[in-house]
């Protein structure tokens, strides 16, 4: 890392260590409670560890000076290894909860293997973790390709990339503590998420002016995507925080909204992270690897026009759709049930576009397993995103809610959608970052696609069934008036699709561990830095 | 910038490019799919009818009502008033003063019981068992051994006003008896565990110490059966455990079990229903309407 930078850069870096080991110093010392200080000292050790990183090769040789006529990849790569990372993490907390589930008395005494502990892991792990690097490595890498420019500065990435693998270290090591401010994807306390809207906005500034910097006339629709994803991000993410903390020296906080505003707000956030975290975000991967990997140009640059403002526009309007038939007013739902089945109108263009632009390419997805991970997320993305519009109706939604039918759904857009093009970036960008042709093991990539997709199947049937089936027993009556069956009777008749959905984890997890090994084995061996599409020369900086 | 301007035929599509190159990624200028406008055009219809239809845009302090006039509030509480009507055909009778009368009403039972099975399900077996097994703290209910009274009316008060709940509650305290010696109470537990087994030694020390102590609620002798809720000691039948261990635990820091009030959350109906239920339960030793 600190070899790739300038000398008056590392000055710069070990300024920012410095201050980074002072602010955990300062949390450390000031908090009353335990998890403040040990988010505190998570701080200082991190900054203390860079100090010696970046302090210890402060008079190394100066990298060659043509580096700024080279792509900055060093970033991406370290972004690529807390991907892996964070998947591994996110997952085992996945298959342990799933297992809970079907095994709830093998809860062990101590609390941090409880599902209520857990489950948050899962989530953040997952999302922010293993998606939200994989976002902002990949990111850096198609920002660089389509602008053909050097990122801004080198030092920004690498304050973006470790200061948002800060943020999910504090909010899951909190979790674990037993710390959250209790609403769904937003667990984190208010420091961790002020830390976050420093790391976000530097993520934004470095991205616009890489792309003020471009030497291509036209921004690519993968930058669309991507700016998207970090503009909207960071409205949602500030906007559901707003919390008054109990005192400076304590984690806990007040969100400052209240009743079903607070309701309202926490799902426009939630589905909007959907939407701008978990589908924006990895369309501009998708519009990026899918025409790279194939070797074909991307079917209707109109569609994609049509996709992305059709996305942006009414993805904003729907998250009242999480709340039919609550305190929400009448009104409210009926916008958030009608915008949701426009939706599905730009969601299948994009996906129709994803697909169509394989033609011509059909005998590349039957013979590569990367191509074909791009797009089985592509069709597995029109699945989710039917399934979202169709349960977003009100008296659909009326059986679907409140069951692990959206869980399913999750899972069909997590596992299917988010996880697999994931899969196909990372296959198609580890080998060239490594100056390789393929991956270490191609037929580990086989292997992985083929767990990865019957991992994703039996998870995402059985909860179909589970959820379809408690909808049902909730709400079906006898003669009489009575109900059928008791709340106990349909937690008992879910226990054959815990216990399938736990295998369906446990394949999917198997895959992952696998693509570890394959990644890293291929990075090992990395005889030198990407060769691809020269950068044009740019001015001295 | 040069050569990334010039149009091209994709030679598979047939199509235009748009001239945009980056880092070998084109596009072409496919139009629009008809069918994608006829699709918008179908979504975007289907919302309008239903803003005509529905409650759906803001207007200031209020907003439009819809041309069906639906009310999420009334549809509720019309769907809830429906399906009570359809129970109270048989569920009214249940509100009978003498409820151990309906038992002998066969049909009406038959009826009646997968209903209460449903109730017992949904509010009591998270304590006591799904077949009314109990568990420690929580007393058996399916066993006949009674701490109050089998009597379906006295259940039905156990369960309206719950045991140390309320101030209408059956009062059911085990005070602690820390204030003799250790010994002592050693001693009492040790006697205390012997009981079910019937060789319990009646001249012991330990004896008298529970007649003085023990005795007045317990039964001479720990037979229990004064209404009061403390348990007979003698009989199979345990609350918390009876091994000199439990018991020593006991003696040093009481008991104070609480059951919760249902009254208000169950209708009246209901409450004698599964009154009706659970002395059910106790009869056929769990294996009622299962």
């Amino acid at each position: 890392m600190a070899g790739t930078l300038s000398i008056p850069e590392r000055q710069i870096a070990l300024l920012l260590s410095g201050l980074l080991a002072l602010l955990g110093l300062v949390m450390a010392a000031a908090a009353r409670h335990g998890v403040m200080v040990v988010h505190g000292a998570m701080a200082l050790g991190l900054g203390v560890v860079l100090i010696f990183i970046v302090g210890g090769a402060l008079y190394d040789p100066a990298p060659p000076t043509d580096r700024m006529r080279r792509y900055y990849d060093a970033p991406t790569r370290f972004g690529i290894v807390m991907t892996l990372v964070w998947a591994l993490i996110g997952m085992s907390a996945g298959v342990w909860v799933a297992a809970l589930l079907y095994w709830p008395e093998a809860t062990p005494l101590w609390p941090a293997t409880s599902f209520g502990r857990l489950r948050p892991v899962h989530t953040t792990g997952i999302i922010f973790g293993f998606g939200g690097n994989a976002l902002i490595a990949t990111s850096f890498h198609v920002l660089q390709r389509t602008a053909r420019a050097r990122l801004a500065d080198s030092v920004s990435p690498w304050v973006v990339l470790l200061g948002y693998n800060l943020f999910c270290a504090w909010a899951v090591t909190g979790y674990l503590m037993g710390s959250t401010q209790s609403k769904e994807y937003a667990e984190a306390e208010w420091y961790a998420d002020l830390w976050l809207v420093v790391i976000w906005v530097t993520y934004f500034i470095l991205y616009l002016r890489t792309l003020a910097r471009r030497a291509e006339p036209h921004i690519y629709v993968a930058n669309w995507y991507y700016l998207a994803f970090i503009l909207v991000v960071a409205m949602l993410h500030i906007v559901n925080n707003l919390a008054l903390p109990v005192r400076l020296t304590t984690a806990e906080s007040f969100p400052i909204w209240a009743g079903v505003q607070d309701a309202m707000v926490q799902w426009w956030y939630g589905h909007n992270a959907v939407a701008f975290f978990l589908t924006s975000g990895f369309l501009g991967m998708l519009y990026y690897f899918l025409p790279v990997r194939s070797g074909r140009p991307i079917w209707s640059y109109r569609l994609s026009i049509l996709s992305f403002w059709g996305i942006t526009f009414f993805y904003i309007w729907v998250g009242s759709h999480h709340l039919h038939y609550t305190a929400l007013p009448y009104w409210a739902q009926t916008l958030g049930m009608t915008f949701s089945v426009m939706l599905l109108v730009p969601s299948w263009a994009s996906a129709g576009n994803a697909i169509a632009t394989l033609n011509g390419a059909w005998h590349k997805v039957r013979d590569d397993a990367t191509l074909r991970f791009m797009f089985v997320a592509a069709v597995f993305y029109g699945l989710s995103t039917f399934e979202g519009s169709f349960l977003a109706i009100r008296p659909v939604n009326s059986l679907s809610h409140y069951t692990d039918w959206t869980v399913g759904h999750v899972h069909s857009g997590t596992l299917g959608w988010v996880a697999m093009i994931i899969f196909g970036a990372l296959y198609t960008l580890v080998p060239q970052l490594s100056g390789r042709e393929t991956m270490a093991s191609p037929r580990a990539v086989e292997w992985h696609f083929w767990l990865a997709v019957a991992g994703t199947l039996v998870y995402v049937v059985s909860m179909w069934n589970a959820g379809i089936t408690q909808g049902l027993m909730w709400r079906t009556y006898q003669e009489s008036g009575a109900l059928s069956y008791s709340f106990l009777e349909s937690v008992r008749a879910m226990a054959p699709y815990y216990l399938l959905r736990t295998i369906g984890g446990a394949l999917f997890l198997t895959g992952m561990v696998i693509c570890v090994w394959n990644c890293r084995a291929t990075m090992r061996v990395a005889p030198g830095a990407a060769t691809d599409h020269p950068l044009v020369a740019q001015p001295a900086e | 910038m040069s050569g990334t301007d010039t149009r091209e035929v994709d030679p598979v599509t047939g199509h235009d490019t748009t001239g945009h190159n980056w880092n070998g990624i084109k596009e072409l200028n496919t139009p629009f799919p008809k069918l994608v406008i006829w699709i918008l055009a179908l979504a975007f219809l289907y919302s309008v009818v239903a803003w005509i239809l529905l409650p759906a845009w803001p207007t200031g302090r209020d907003y439009t009502r819809g041309l069906l006039g639906l009310d999420q509030g009334t549809e509720a509480v019309t769907g809830f008033r429906e399906i009570a009507a359809e129970r109270q055909g048989w569920l009214d009778r249940f509100e009978a003063p003498d409820i151990a009368a309906l038992q002998a009403d066969t049909g009406l039972m038959r009826q009646a019981m997968p209903a209460a099975r449903r109730l017992f399900d949904d509010n009591c077996a998270a304590c006591h068992g799904t077949s009314g097994q109990g568990g420690p703290g929580f007393p058996v209910l399916a066993d006949g051994y009674w701490l109050w009274s089998g009597d379906p009316a006295e259940i039905a008060l156990t369960i309206r006003h719950g045991i140390n709940a309320n101030e209408e509650s059956r009062i059911a305290e085990m005070p602690a008896f820390n204030w003799m010696s250790a010994a002592e109470r050693a001693e009492l537990a040790g006697y205390v565990a012997t009981l079910p087994k019937g060789d319990a030694d009646s001249d012991s020390p330990a004896a008298a110490i529970f007649s003085e102590n023990c005795a007045a609620c317990h039964g001479d002798g720990g037979t229990g059966g004064l209404g009061v809720g403390a348990p007979s000691l003698t009989d199979v039948s345990v609350l918390y455990g009876q091994d000199a261990a439990t018991v020593l635990q006991t003696l040093t820091h009481g008991r104070h079990g609480v059951m919760p009030a249902w009254a208000g959350r169950l209708s009246e109906a209901e409450i004698n229903l599964l009154a009706l239920y659970v002395a059910d339960l106790a009869e056929t030793k769990g294996e009622v309407a299962k």
